[in-house]
């Protein structure tokens, strides 16, 4: 059998996870900030992925990035081509699950006490260290509730995928691709153990969550 | 030691306008929640930016929209005790101190520092303890303890005893009050509290819709509040608009009397005010007729509540407190206050 899928979606996750980890949380850092009016807005145009189908988004992308379209060309000058490549994905993915990230990091920094980032300030602490050491660790369960949630929606991301990357054996196939291809062709044997393989990385991952916060609250009353 | 605050600040329809010098050990500002003590001391320390004005430390410049100036507050070496005390809650005491101790490079002299001043506080023990754990007491010991290994030029201080439960504050005013005095650097405390104020500032700065209506020595204040505002925050029970008759002649409508005082009457006075401590049985000046009406016991003091013959019945009645065993009977169809009793309010 052939394990390139779980490989390639595995990096695909793992990659735009990373992304969407560093956009989200500064995205929602700002949006904080922001006056009302500018943050509705804001916050309908970084919500909209989690609510488009997906297929729209896919839509959106092969927009942007078509070989045809001005910034597919530019990027192709370059040589960097976001249509049919295992990168794509890796955009795709980090599109779709930017807003699950934004909205919960948000969610967390909206509730964090501005005495402490205050406290770190008169205390001498720079505004970096304050943001890394004092606000994130104090965001912890926000953050990595969103950072699971987006893992495992860049994971299972198939609509907008399929547009942009399709579907190539030992290229561009992802899990969730395979399936649907396994499943078209009549190949149910397969199709069902990529299921399982699905099953066992979703658990896997909600196991670990779990674990996690269940030793954070252990190490609080010690 | 001085500190020279000067400042505007427009937040919605609120204005904060203050201005006020603090020379003593122990500066007060006083006032209902609500009318910027708090956010004046954001802006001394730095993390509220006025609009305009200027903050000036010992001679060194923090802030001066005129000159550009604004130091961050890194800079400005100003120690700030939060009201919740806003100790980080996801490191133990230890930890909370040393992030107080970051400036110091060499690791055995900070572990010698952080040791002294964990003693100092009467920490020992609660170490490794996360700030949920501790009790309001332990947790207000450990942000003074986190403010002062920092080693401040200025202590601000908000409200440091309102998370704590009265008895608990009762006793911890003294220690506090110790160790300010042993630090020996200059405090503001921000504070509603009248007897607060009284105990702990020998400075006083009280405050009514961001501005500084009163500005003196502590006892001073409470012995001549001179501002309506004044007189109730530093309790004064009984206050009725009043009007100038004569230079020490006053007369209070509601009252239906005319009260000497031995102060000259301003001539913009709005209302008098008689503190409920000060009514004697048989004193001759100011005296009228008096109806009971009512009383309140408390532990240690009788509150009698009379009108005045006189009073209109829209009024609410007065208070008399009395030490329990001073309490005449049968009650006096008469009461009296002395002239330099009667306080001389405007607004």
């Amino acid at each position: 059998m052939d394990w390139y899928p779980l490989f390639n979606s595995l990096r695909i996750a793992a990659l735009s996870s990373v992304i969407v980890f560093f956009a989200g949380i500064a995205a929602a850092y700002y949006a904080v900030r922001l006056p009302r009016l500018v943050k509705g807005v804001l916050d309908v145009v970084l919500t909209l992925p989690l609510v488009l189908p997906p297929t729209v988004v896919g839509y959106f992308l092969l927009l942007l990035f078509g070989s045809r379209r001005p910034l597919g060309i530019a990027l192709g000058r370059i040589g960097v081509k976001f249509v049919m490549t295992w990168y794509g994905g890796v955009i795709t993915a980090a599109v779709v699950a930017f807003p699950l990230l934004y909205r919960t990091a948000r969610g967390a920094f909206e509730t964090f006490d501005e005495t402490l980032a205050q406290a770190g300030q008169t205390l001498g602490l720079s505004n970096t260290y304050i943001f890394w050491r004092i606000r994130m660790p104090a965001c912890r369960q926000g953050i990595i509730a969103g950072v699971v949630l987006a893992f495992a929606r860049a994971l299972g991301e198939y609509g907008a995928t399929s547009m942009l990357i399709g579907y190539t054996p030992g290229k561009t196939a992802t899990i969730s691709t395979t399936v649907y291809q396994l499943w078209r062709t009549g190949d149910d044997t397969h199709a069902f153990l990529w299921v399982l393989v699905n099953l066992a990385i979703s658990a896997a991952v909600l196991l670990t969550v779990n674990l996690l916060e269940r030793r954070q609250k252990g190490g609080q009353h010690i | 030691m001085s500190l020279h605050v000067d400042i505007r600040k427009r937040l919605g329809s609120f204005v904060l306008e203050t201005a006020f010098d603090a020379e003593d050990a122990v500066t007060g500002l006083l006032g209902a929640s609500g009318c910027g003590k708090s956010l004046t001391l954001k802006c001394i320390a730095g993390v509220e930016t006025p609009d305009e004005g200027c903050i000036i430390l010992d001679g060194e410049t923090l802030f001066d929209s005129a000159r550009g100036i604004n130091r961050k507050p890194q800079q400005r070496r100003v120690g700030y005790l939060f009201q919740q005390y806003a100790l980080f809650p996801h490191l133990t005491v230890e930890r909370n101190i040393l992030t107080g101790l970051h400036r110091e490079h060499d690791s055995a002299v900070r572990q010698r520092r952080l040791r002294a001043m964990i003693e100092m506080m009467q920490l020992e023990g609660l170490e490794k303890l996360r700030p949920a754990q501790l009790s309001g007491g332990q947790a207000q010991r450990v942000a003074l303890a986190r403010m002062l290994v920092n080693e401040p030029r200025l202590l601000l201080l908000d409200e440091p005893f309102s998370a704590l439960d009265s008895h608990l504050r009762d006793q911890l005013q003294p220690q506090f009050l110790a160790l300010l005095h042993s630090y020996g650097r200059q405090a503001i405390l921000v504070t509603h509290s009248r007897d607060e104020a009284y105990h702990l500032c020998s400075q006083l700065c009280v405050m009514e819709n961001g501005r500084i209506v009163r500005d003196g020595a502590t006892k001073a204040v409470f012995a001549d509040p001179r501002h309506e505002a004044v007189a109730h925050l530093t309790g004064c029970k009984n206050i009725t608009p009043a009007r100038k008759v004569d230079e020490h002649i006053v007369e209070a409508p509601a009252w239906g009397l005319r009260f000497t005082a031995a102060q000259p009457v301003p001539d913009n006075l709005c209302a008098i005010g008689l503190r409920a401590h000060y009514f004697h049985a048989r004193a001759a000046a100011n005296r009228a007729n008096v109806q009971w009406v009512g009383e309140l016991e408390e532990p240690f003091e009788w509150i009698l509540l009379f009108r005045y013959a006189g009073q209109d019945t829209s009024t609410p009645p007065l208070w008399w407190r009395l030490p329990k065993d001073r309490k005449p009977t049968p009650l006096p169809d008469a009461l009296g206050i002395a002239p330099e009793n009667v306080l001389l309010l405007t607004r």
